[in-house]
């Protein structure tokens, strides 16, 4: 992104370019792959979620390990309005952008009075005490049998979700174009650039007259509606919602995908997302506890690399902007 | 005429430390005022209660006229008030041209809009490289504020202050640190800020103090120890026992 | 009636579990400043060597007990003086990742080793049996867990407090350069107390496998719960440590008995409001 000499500084990309690039992405990949249009339905919904992410980690600097709740949350308003009102897909998107951004708000209130450590344990309270009571409400949620039942309508009223999966890909990866538009153009915006400055050195920006709680609640909670609409994706084009979309196993992983791919870039959200996920596929059909010699070397080795080079690589996957 | 800033028996402890002692103070607008005094005598913990990083456990700050000792920092700056900290506080890797951008925007309540691109503020784009420009600093606009030179982020810290158009500017030590060489064009400056603005310095450069100040306040264990024109302030005896001799 | 001394006897084992684990990684993040993920991997390990000695070599558990916290011990001080030493200087998420790391290399090291099944630990007939007190009979292993916390919680208080060894650590975290000119050496006193936590932590390892079963995510999968231990009672506070855990394990096993289908959730809302109140630690201002 950055100068070196710098008598300017430089332009933000425009806002269109990257989803472009996803949507175009996506196509090929779904023209090219008939036979694992699942798998490409599982990425695009996965780097929706990584993308999410990225906007309370990357943008925010706000380490979370309770992302998954806003997730689940989503996933389960969506299935449980599929299942009990209306199985129209797009009202049902709208739900579970609804659920994810509300619970966000909610939790985000409490939680942004806190920060570090205490922030990243009270997000896994958070995260824990949502799943419990998903649990709990086993008549509304299905318990540890998850949520079934749901049969989505036509998208549009004209596109059946077919058996392949061709429907279902192409509207997960229309839903993560459009959300990293929306992502881009927030964090390009003047209210974005306040919140990298809060990331940054949040004392300066109080200095600045920045209202620093109000601006982190409001970015959480756009975080939290794209996480939502993930997971009304996830619910609407598996069918079904599960215990794990709450788990803590899942924040974990997330986050993981998110360092390694970069984050406080955007893009970076999908590359991890993409390259992780396809490695977690690729080794867990073979052995599920390959996946976890992979990834644990992974993070060990890119740690230990020489100092000073690492430390450039780690600066710029951590958001640097020079 | 309404005093632009004005404390009242400022008065701060932490515990069975009493840093602060009711230290009332006024500051009109063109002023150009000195807080000087030995290390510890708590000129920054004053700075800091003023600017609504530290809450007084007594007393009132008055800004303009209105009492804004339960406000907290950030309703001080839209009130007008802005300050430099002692150790530069910049964030590290926004370019400098962005970081005034941000200090404009904020100024002009622009942080809340989520959608227009940073790069459609041609307007305030424009002020932003005036003011680096007034400080020296346009070739610098693109460089992450972490690469400047010391001196030149002391300048930035500067910048970002005036880049909000107060009407009280409280500098803390803005000299501190700052390399023999880079010196001068911070003190160009600070000859070069505004004639209606209300500003307060601290500062332990002497030179600097009885160049720039046409009022100086002396500050020793928390108390107001004198208040008066550099030239009285360099013949009072006390004063001159208490810091001034050494 | 009975369920209540039941609880209480419970829920103090359990917490005695947690504390016992926790406290090495309290020292090592309140202390040392290192983020150590991996540190349930110490457990897993204390528990695995337990259980392959007793179960496999026949070992006598009181003899396979110490060797299993000694051998843990050593892998922590090996880990601590190889690789961990060298992270101190990082940032935190660089520790956080590269930790989180080694306990996933860990679990998947361990299901290729020993497989993915729960490890038990046979234990000796005497713990097997009952311990008449007067009032009411206790198994005696949840005596054993009960003595053990009570000892490690005040061997802690008085190694910190009165020996010089205590003293030499809490000069180390405060000011070590001062403290190495000085003469401490700080090397050996990190590498120590990392190893000590390691083998408390083995220890709880063998002492909860009962409440915790022994298997290869268990690494990630409790870490949690001791984190959140630590985060309550509040970093380098090994009094702080044990409160939290004895009030948290007692309210977590309270709800399993009284309440089961709520699942964990009294025990986060207990722990958020703690945290919430004191977020710097339950026993700190």
């Amino acid at each position: 992104m950055n100068a070196v000499t710098g008598s300017a500084a430089a332009r933000c990309a425009p806002a269109w370019r990257a989803p472009l690039i996803v949507l175009a992405v996506g196509l090929v990949a779904w023209w090219v792959l008939p036979d694992q249009l699942g798998l490409v339905t599982r990425l695009a919904v996965t780097a929706l979620l990584v993308l999410s992410l990225d906007l309370v980690v990357g943008i925010a600097g706000l380490a979370t390990l309770g992302h998954a709740a806003l997730f689940g949350a989503g996933a389960y308003a969506a299935g449980t309005f599929a299942l009990r009102m209306h199985p129209d897909p797009l009202l049902g998107l709208a739900v579970g952008v609804g659920a994810g951004a509300l619970l966000a708000l909610a939790s985000g209130a409490f939680l942004l009075r806190y920060s570090g450590f205490t922030f990243l344990m009270l997000t896994v309270a958070v995260a824990q005490i949502v799943l419990s009571l998903a649990q709990k409400g086993r008549d509304w949620t299905g318990g540890d049998d998850g949520l079934t039942g749901f049969t989505m309508a036509p998208l549009l009223g004209r596109f059946a979700f077919d058996m392949e999966g061709r429907t279902a890909a192409l509207y997960a990866i229309a839903v993560l174009a459009a959300g990293l538009y929306l992502a881009r153009r927030v964090v390009d915006s003047p209210f974005g650039l306040a919140v990298r400055g809060i990331h940054e050195n949040r004392a300066r920006m109080a200095a600045l007259g920045t209202p620093v709680f109000a601006r982190l609640l409001a970015m959480y909670t756009v975080a939290g509606a794209l996480a939502g609409a993930a997971g009304a994706l996830s619910a609407q084009t598996n069918a079904i919602v599960g215990m794990d979309s709450l788990s803590f196993a899942l924040s974990a992983e997330l986050l993981v995908m998110l360092i390694l791919g970069g984050a406080g870039r955007l893009t970076g959200a999908l590359i991890g997302a993409l390259v992780f996920t396809l490695l977690h596929h690729t080794a867990a059909s073979i052995n599920p506890y390959h996946w976890l010699f992979i990834v644990g070397a992974a993070l060990m080795v890119v740690v230990l690399l020489p100092p000073q080079k690492a430390w450039n690589w780690l600066r710029a996957r951590m958001g640097a902007t020079t | 005429m309404t005093a632009v800033l004005e404390t009242r028996a400022l008065d701060k402890r932490f515990g069975g430390l009493h840093v602060t002692r009711g230290v009332s103070l006024q500051l009109n607008a063109g002023d150009r005022l000195a807080l000087i005094g030995p290390n510890g005598a708590g000129k920054t913990t004053f700075v800091n209660l003023v600017s609504g990083v530290l809450a007084p456990s007594a007393g009132q700050v008055m800004l303009a006229g209105e009492d804004v000792t339960r406000r907290t920092q950030a309703q001080r700056v839209r009130a007008g008030l802005a300050r430099t900290f002692q150790i530069t506080t910049l964030a590290p890797h926004l370019p400098v041209q962005r970081q005034v951008e941000l200090a404009l925007f904020e100024r002009e309540g622009l942080t809340g809009r989520a959608w227009r691109s940073i790069d459609a503020y041609p307007l305030l784009a424009a002020e932003a490289r005036a003011l680096l420009g007034d400080f020296g600093l346009a070739a610098h606009a693109g460089l992450a504020t972490e690469r400047l030179a010391y001196g030149e982020q002391r300048l930035v810290e500067m910048a970002l202050a005036i880049a909000l158009r107060p009407r009280v500017l409280l500098l803390d030590e803005p000299m501190a640190g700052v390399p023999q060489g880079e010196g001068a064009r911070l003190l160009a400056a600070l000859a070069a800020l505004p004639a209606d603005l209300a500003v307060l310095i601290i500062e332990h450069d002497m030179d600097l103090v009885f160049r720039f100040a046409r009022r100086i306040v002396v500050l020793a264990e928390g108390a107001v120890l004198a208040d008066g024109t550099p030239d009285q302030i360099r013949r009072d005896p006390m004063v001159r026992a208490a810091y001034l001799g050494a | 009636m009975q369920t209540l001394l039941n609880i209480g006897i419970d829920g103090i084992a359990y917490g005695m579990v947690l504390f016992v684990i926790a406290v090495g990684l309290s020292v090592t993040l309140g202390l040392m400043r290192f983020v150590n993920l991996s540190h349930g991997a110490f457990a897993m390990i204390g528990g695995y060597a337990a259980a392959l000695l007793t179960r496999e070599a026949h070992w006598n558990f009181w003899l396979a007990l110490p060797v299993a916290v000694l051998g843990t011990a050593l892998i922590g001080a090996l880990l601590e003086a190889l690789v961990l030493r060298h992270l101190y200087k990082r940032s935190e998420l660089e520790q956080v990742l590269f930790t989180i790391g080694l306990a996933f290399f860990l679990i998947a090291l361990t299901n290729a080793l020993a497989g993915p099944q729960v490890q038990l630990i046979t234990l000796p007939p005497l713990l097997a049996q009952s311990v008449d007190l007067g009032f009411r009979t206790l198994p005696a292993q949840r005596l054993l867990v009960i003595a053990a916390g009570l000892l490690v919680a005040a061997g802690a208080a008085w190694t910190m407090a009165r020996t010089r060894f205590g003293i030499w650590l809490r000069a180390a975290v405060d000011h070590a350069d001062t403290a190495s000119t000085l003469g401490i050496p700080i090397r050996t006193v990190q590498c120590a107390s990392f190893a000590v936590g390691a083998a408390l932590a083995g220890l709880g390892g063998v002492l909860g496998a009962e409440l915790m079963p022994l298997e290869p995510y268990y690494a990630l999968k409790y870490l949690v719960l001791v984190l959140v231990v630590v985060a309550v009672g509040g970093m380098g506070s090994i009094m702080g440590s044990l409160v939290a855990a004895l009030s948290l394990g007692t309210i977590e096993t309270a709800s399993k008995y009284l309440a089961s289908e709520w699942g964990s959730l009294f025990f986060f809302v207990a722990m958020a409001a703690m945290l919430a109140l004191r977020p710097h630690g339950l026993l700190k201002r």
